[in-house]
């Protein structure tokens, strides 16, 4: 032979393979993850270092910040039930399709006379800094006790689990508003719950 | 870059048959997988990054109704932090009408507080030994929380921190009393 002929292989692999497995991952992780929802009450959460899990369901949460708080429950049933049971208590009664509504908002911070005001509002309207004013909860007028109170009840019924209650409180709060709502639920006798913190990665 | 290799597939050349041209279906993956495996990534971080940590809590029963005698514990063992204003704690041990050590104002974290609980912690589980206790857990330290109404919750939070990170078993949150604010206002911090 005159010349030397370098052979010309293909340095291509096939990513056939690899490229059906990526996207099977990649739809496994897409439809797992939960997209995370605007929340009608900013909150920033101080850090710490330890590391317990929430839990997912059976949670009744409370976003205390700014002098407010807010309350909202997993669970779409039990949303609708304690919904009623509240409107129950204090005199409005709620449509199918508000009851509908309520039960995809995850956390609100109204008079449960504007109640009904805020579910006719537009989601984005709804979750506008300032349009809700927080649940009332002093001595008078304390319906977030109420709210607490028949959310636990309905837990009990539909579950027959206790509620397990988070409180994700802002970091630059001011204890006397933690304070009242600790004493909330001390008095209906929950004495045990979460306190939802951030990861701490500064050196403390 | 999805462009099809029509080249031919590398077959034998010159030989003696008269082969129709195969054009080769193939596509260049690599840019997709790339993409692909650069969304895995993202939200595998994600979804396990999101979850909100969270830390627990148990209060007392309360029991204002039907109050009980408080525990007896003696004042060598109990260490009171009061939380003041400005990330500023306000910290002595024993009773605040006699004290055993301070009243001293400190900060929170490792350059402040932590070493003062650990070396209290190691006082009493000391005297304790030395008393000839058996169970060293059950009569350790008791760290009193004082939130004042300046602290803000982070501080709180931060306390009860320190009271995981120190391993001290035994703590309560207490509510402030009208001598402890004035001892935050001597010192300062209220």
């Amino acid at each position: 032979m005159a010349k030397l002929k370098m052979s010309k292989k293909s340095t291509k692999v096939d990513m056939t393979a690899m490229c059906d497995m990526a996207f099977l991952l990649l739809s496994f992780f897409i439809m797992t993850a939960t997209a995370k929802v605007p929340e009608a009450l900013p909150v920033d959460t101080p850090a710490s270092t330890v590391q317990t899990k929430l839990p997912e369901e059976n949670l009744g949460t409370l976003s205390i910040a700014q002098g407010k708080v807010f309350y909202g429950v997993t669970g779409r049933e039990e949303r609708v039930e304690t919904l009623n049971k509240m409107g129950a208590k204090y005199g409005v009664t709620f449509t199918d399709e508000e009851q509908k509504k309520f039960a995809l908002i995850d956390g609100f911070g109204v008079d449960i006379r504007q109640m009904k005001q805020l579910i006719e509002m537009k989601n984005e309207e709804r979750m506008r800094e300032g349009t809700q004013p927080g649940i009332p909860f002093d001595s008078i007028n304390n319906q977030l006790a109420d709210w607490i109170k028949i959310s636990r009840e309905v837990t009990k019924d539909l579950r027959n689990k206790d509620l397990d209650i988070a409180i994700k409180g802002d970091a630059k709060e001011e204890y006397p508003t933690v304070k009242k709502v600790l004493d909330i639920l001390q008095k209906q006798k929950k004495n045990n719950f979460f306190l939802v913190t951030g990861l701490r990665n500064d050196d403390f | 870059m999805a462009e099809l290799n029509t080249g031919d597939g590398g077959g034998k050349k010159g030989g003696g048959k008269v082969r129709s041209k195969k054009s080769n279906p193939g596509v260049d993956l690599t840019a997709m997988v790339d993409l692909a495996f650069l969304l895995i990534t993202f939200f595998i971080l994600t979804t396990t990054l999101s979850k909100p940590q969270s830390m627990n809590l148990a209060l007392p029963e309360d029991n204002k109704n039907t109050p009980e005698p408080p525990v007896e514990t003696p004042a060598w063992r109990t260490l009171t932090i009061v939380l003041g204003s400005g990330d500023k704690v306000l910290w002595y041990h024993g009773g605040l009408d006699k004290t055993i050590d301070g009243p001293v104002v400190s900060t929170y974290g490792k350059a402040g507080i932590r070493d003062l609980i650990l070396s209290k912690k190691k006082f009493v589980d000391d005297r304790n030994k030395s008393l000839g206790e058996a169970d060293l857990e059950k009569v350790g330290i008791t760290v009193i929380l004082k939130p004042s109404e300046k602290s803000t919750y982070k501080n709180f939070v931060d306390i009860l921190d320190e009271m995981a990170i120190t391993h001290v078993k035994k703590y309560a949150t207490v509510d402030i009393t009208p001598e402890d604010v004035k001892e935050l206002e001597t010192n300062k911090i209220y």
